[in-house]
């Protein structure tokens, strides 16, 4: 099912993940599709023009959405506030990550959610989309890829998107008032490709279902029912055998 | 040629002013109606150019001021000469536009080309003498009305008294008099106390044609209010609140983004209002206050790529609407150099494009049409070959004819009805 000659090392980056996962084509979930647009929304907030005042309708039309998502990210459970210390230099990065993702999957051999929240490359974004397109099915094998893929890879800077998650809604007004230059770092530095790939995947939108606008981001339906926790354990086996082989050098 | 920000027809039809980014306006004049040539109506010509705002620089907050402008309106005439107001993010101008087309000879103490006279030299009197000239359009600033605002202007409007007007940004609206620059009233305040809970701005703004009391103020969640400026100084309560239930079913996390009205005008009539949002333009009767009499959609084959215009930012876009003169018909703008026209009664919408390739002078336009799906068809252009850099956020109508008004990026079209 996986595929052969994987990289073994520390959990390193997504040509792993891309790799680890070719074999399972996975159909984006809704919550990834959510967790990109979360990503992205922060993403518009912090990129501020530095000359002149930014749109404050922009602004808070964005803030709103991200507040949108984090309620219906708490309902969910999968939004959790940790307060653990922040992982340190880069260069501790990979055992710490690793460390937690052993961690994460002893949580969920204990039926525990964990909380997702990731840094979302662009390029995973297209593959992504373009094995999802081929593959495009109806929405009932979603969680099995789900919790797979989000707590593989979802491990990445957990602490400092949160932090600068609440530093950004609560700043973003403040600055109107007392402007003062943020240091800019432009996470997406261009978004031309992914047009159409984002929305195939962000969307569902095929020529040959007809499923209309459901299964993605476009409608807001509620939220799966059947949480992670009902295929949780079904999972679990594929889960330690991934970790195993990321894990073990 | 900047790129243009404003568009709008003067109370007769006869002057169409632009505003574009560098704070430049432009006006055009039509001319008068040819009986040698009656097959062609009036044209527009340029009448005058000036630069109404530079751009400025906030040494407290250490931001710029841009100089786009960022709406352009007519007063009424009253005399010979012509006045409109022009805005941009923070200051108002009064502006009057002038002819002179004959100069004073013959004066007692100076020389025609100016020079002072040696007094010793004169030996008559003599009376100066009218003679024409060539047509010069001046434009001076007459009122500026600055520091009002603390945050973007978006709308300013001016009130069938003739004598006040409001200007409107994110969260606040102020009534002025045209004669005082010094002082405005706040009528509006939605600001806050802790900047923290702020979810809703003011969108756009209007006073009522007719009446001069009463206002309405759009808003970034879809909601209008109307105020009624006789019951209170501060209009914070409003006296109507007309918003549309929303559709559960098409529910999505852009929702509220969607919702956002980007212009809102009332029909000539007063009867009713039009507002725009991303995906539409809704009519609303001001008796009913639950929804909207009328809905047009004007590009709904954009709902499915909501994700994408939300990442490129054109879900952000701020498209105009306006009506003809008789309140029979509406416009908007959309993509790809394209505007909607729909007719009330018929109901029927046409969508045309305003480019150089499709419109030679004097040629018809031919009706354009998008494809959504399936077979494209010949003629018609898919979504995905869309170009949203080509967008059309304002346009006007002439307030009698059939003449309109189209700012593509930094181009100004003009259409008419075809003449027989």
């Amino acid at each position: 099912m996986f595929v052969r000659g994987l990289k073994r090392k520390c959990f390193d980056g997504e040509e792993d993940i891309e790799g680890t996962l070719a074999g399972i084509k996975a159909i984006p979930s809704y919550n990834l599709q959510r967790q990109s647009l979360l990503d992205m929304s922060l993403v518009k907030l912090q990129l501020c023009h530095m000359l002149v005042e930014p749109n404050l309708c922009r602004s808070v039309l964005i803030a709103n959405t991200v507040r949108q998502i984090q309620e219906e990210m708490t309902q969910d459970g999968t939004w959790q506030m940790i307060n653990t210390p922040s992982t340190g230099q880069a260069s501790l990065d990979r055992l710490v990550s690793t460390d937690i993702l052993c961690r994460s999957s002893r949580e969920q051999a204990e039926g525990k959610h964990v909380p997702g929240y990731s840094t979302f490359n662009k390029d995973f974004e297209g593959d992504q989309a373009q094995d999802s397109s081929e593959t495009m099915s109806t929405a009932s094998s979603v969680q099995a890829p789900r919790n797979l893929q989000s707590n593989v890879w979802e491990m990445e800077n957990p602490q400092e998107n949160k932090g600068n998650f609440q530093k950004s809604l609560d700043q973003i007004f403040e600055t109107l008032e007392n402007k003062s230059p943020n240091s800019v770092e432009d996470l997406f530095s261009e978004v031309d490709n992914s047009y159409y790939d984002l929305d195939t995947m962000l969307t569902g939108m095929m020529s040959n279902t007809k499923m209309g606008h459901c299964d993605g981001l476009e409608t807001f339906s509620s939220p799966t029912t059947t949480t992670s926790n009902s295929n949780c354990k079904s999972d679990l086996n594929e889960l330690d055998h991934i970790v195993e082989i990321l894990v073990e050098s | 040629a900047d790129i243009i920000s404003t568009v709008e027809f003067n109370y007769s039809g006869d002057l169409l002013a632009t505003g574009d980014k560098g704070g430049r306006v432009v006006i055009f004049q039509r001319e008068q109606e040819n009986k040698s040539r009656p097959h062609s109506r009036g044209e527009y010509n340029v009448y005058s150019t000036f630069q109404s705002h530079e751009p400025e620089f906030d040494y407290l907050k250490s931001l710029e001021i841009e100089e786009k402008i960022n709406k352009i309106r007519w007063l009424p005439q009253q005399n010979a000469a012509h006045f409109l107001l022009s805005t941009n993010d923070k200051t108002i101008k009064l502006w009057k536009i002038s002819e002179r087309d004959k100069r004073a000879e013959g004066y007692n103490l100076k020389d025609e080309d100016g020079r002072l006279r040696d007094p010793f030299r004169i030996t008559a009197l003599r009376v100066p003498v009218l003679k024409p000239m060539d047509l010069m359009v001046e434009a001076s600033p007459r009122r500026i009305f600055a520091n009002a605002h603390t945050y973007h202007i978006n709308s300013i409007s001016v009130n069938s008294d003739h004598e006040t007007y409001l200007s409107a940004d994110d969260l606040r609206i102020n009534l002025w008099h045209l004669e005082i620059t010094d002082r405005s009233f706040n009528i509006v305040d939605i600001k806050p106390a802790n900047m923290e809970e702020l979810t809703e701005v003011i969108t756009a703004a209007e006073f009522h044609p007719h009446h001069c009391n009463v206002f309405v103020y759009s808003s970034s969640k879809g909601t209008i209010r109307l105020c009624d400026m006789r019951s209170s100084a501060l209009c914070d309560r409003h006296s109507k609140f007309f918003e549309e239930p929303e559709d559960p079913s098409s529910r999505s996390f852009f929702s509220e983004i969607i919702s956002s009205i980007s212009d809102v005008k009332f029909s000539h009539s007063g009867q009713y209002m039009m507002t725009r949002d991303y995906l539409s333009v809704k009519v609303w009767d001001l008796n009913m206050e639950n929804r909207p009499v009328e809905t047009y959609q004007v590009h709904e084959y954009l709902r499915s790529k909501l994700c994408s215009l939300y990442e490129n930012d054109c879900i952000f876009d701020k498209f105009e609407c306006c009506w003809n003169g008789s309140d029979s018909a509406i416009m908007t703008g959309s993509y790809n150099n394209f505007f909607r026209m729909f007719d009330r009664n018929t109901r029927r919408d046409i969508t045309l494009e305003a480019s150089r390739e499709s419109s030679k002078p004097r040629a018809i336009l031919k009706p354009r049409k998008v494809c959504t799906g399936g077979k494209r068809k010949k003629d018609e252009i898919s979504v995905d070959s869309l170009d949203f850099n080509k967008k059309i956020l304002h346009t006007a109508w002439h307030p009698m004819e059939n003449i309109i008004a189209v700012a593509a990026t930094n181009n100004l079209y003009i259409f008419q009805d075809k003449i027989n």
